[in-house]
């Protein structure tokens, strides 16, 4: 079904996004993500669900929970 | 630089989890649940479910959307669109193919039913912006990570003037069906592991009540195959200490309060109402229905969508008892015979999130 997937912001255009997942560019709908309240600029991750961002993804969260796996293996 | 996929899929971190999985498994038997499609595909198909010490069981509980949609609401989408074949009725794929009781929506799309697959209730719409001359009924089914973008859907529906749009919601909520899981006590479930995109939308306090009330941790986990591993030891970690409280792995997307916008657009539209969910039966609360200020839009308001009540299971079929996790896929009598991929039987085995269809892709042996 609609997967939630992570994707690169390409783009702002308004109230829609242009993102790559993984090598395909897709528009993806802002209306249920406060854009600018989150501050994403392109760059950022989002993701991205029957055509909406649903979240922003924070690289500070990823690299600690990276971190707390490596740390019980 | 971090991509968020490849890093959470890794071997070699993979198996020194597992080691630390067995370090911290109980003595006694434990049942641990996850209530999520994605989930029960990705522990299958990453060999989750074999490798962990036999006694962790792992559960796949009512995750799938599709699954869980009452046969009722099956069979009146298909009785529609037979006496309606001329309105398009938009769809996601997995519900193409599910067995009705007489027919399903894809043999009814061979009979000359317009029946179109969308990615995106927006792309429903489209279909409804490019011909005026004809009605589209989106058949709406999902959890809360999908009802709000049907919710975006109909707002911009209104916002743009479109009439010739309208959506059948078979909306459903979680932790209502978490709570009747829990009360019907016909399962024994120790912890949960809980849906990743569900909670970013929904946030992890909402399931506070089920530590409080109920005494069962819970750990919101990533799909990823590290991000399940690693779930499930912050959840065995709590079992061992005899905590049970909420607690997030998947954080970089997942907080205590979710997504508001999300939220908000959500409960503009819809509201709660009483569901009838495949297995579990009528759970007060658990399903959302469009909100009189949206009737133009609610497809059971503008057309005869007449109910007519069914059982669910059609013989020999275990899918409700599956879905509750009382029964593995494999203790089902159809299971891999008369019920394939191929000639499905029931939702469960359609479903690309059915735990059937998991277990017939990656448990057989």
């Amino acid at each position: 079904m609609c997967l939630g997937v992570p994707g690169e912001v390409v783009e702002m255009d308004g109230d829609t996004v242009l993102v790559d997942v993984g090598g395909t560019r897709r528009r993806a709908s802002l209306m249920l993500l406060d854009a600018e309240g989150v501050g994403l600029t392109p760059g950022d991750y989002v993701i991205v669900h029957a055509g909406f961002a649903i979240q922003k993804v924070d690289e500070q969260a990823a690299l600690e929970t990276l971190r707390l796996m490596k740390d019980i293996s | 630089m971090i991509r968020y996929v490849d890093e959470f899929r890794r071997k070699g971190p993979a198996r020194a989890m597992l080691r630390r999985i067995e370090d911290v498994a109980p003595r006694d038997c434990v049942s641990i649940m996850e209530i999520c499609g994605t989930h029960t595909h990705s522990i299958s198909k990453y060999g989750i479910r074999g490798a962990v010490p036999t006694g962790i069981r792992l559960l796949s509980g009512p995750g799938c959307p599709v699954c869980v949609t009452a046969q009722a609401d099956i069979n009146r989408i298909v009785e529609f669109s037979r006496r309606n074949p001329s309105v398009v009725i938009a769809t996601f794929g997995d519900m193409l193919r599910v067995p009705g009781t007489f027919s399903s929506l894809e043999k009814e799309r061979a009979e000359g039913a317009d029946i179109r697959v969308v990615y995106s209730p927006l792309d429903a719409l489209e279909m409804a912006r490019r011909d005026p001359a004809k009605e589209v009924v989106f058949y709406s089914v999902g959890f809360e990570t999908t009802a709000p973008t049907v919710a975006a859907t109909v707002i911009k529906a209104r916002r743009e003037g479109i009439r010739n749009f309208s959506v059948l919601s078979l909306h459903k909520l979680t932790p209502p069906a978490m709570k009747a899981l829990l009360d019907s006590g016909d399962v024994n479930i120790d912890g949960f592991i809980c849906p990743g995109h569900v909670t970013t939308v929904i946030g992890a306090g909402a399931y506070g009540f089920i530590a409080k009330d109920y005494g069962a941790p819970c750990v919101v986990a990533g799909f990823e195959p590290l991000d399940a591993l690693y779930g499930l030891y912050m959840l065995l970690l709590q079992l061992r200490d005899g905590r049970a409280e909420i607690e997030i792995e998947y954080a970089r997307v997942v907080t205590w309060e979710g997504n508001k916008r999300a939220q908000e657009v959500m409960y503009e539209v819809f509201e709660r109402a009483d569901s009838r969910w495949r297995g579990l039966g009528e759970i007060a609360c658990s399903g959302l229905r469009i909100r009189g200020e949206f009737s133009h839009f609610d497809a059971e308001k503008r057309f005869d969508m007449g109910y007519v009540d069914c059982d669910d299971d059609q013989a020999g079929c275990s899918c409700g008892e599956v879905i509750k996790g009382l029964v593995a896929p494999s203790e089902c009598t159809l299971f891999a015979t008369a019920c394939t991929p191929e000639t499905p039987m029931g939702p469960c085995m359609v479903s690309s999130e059915g735990t059937c269809a998991a277990y017939y892709r990656y448990e057989r042996i």
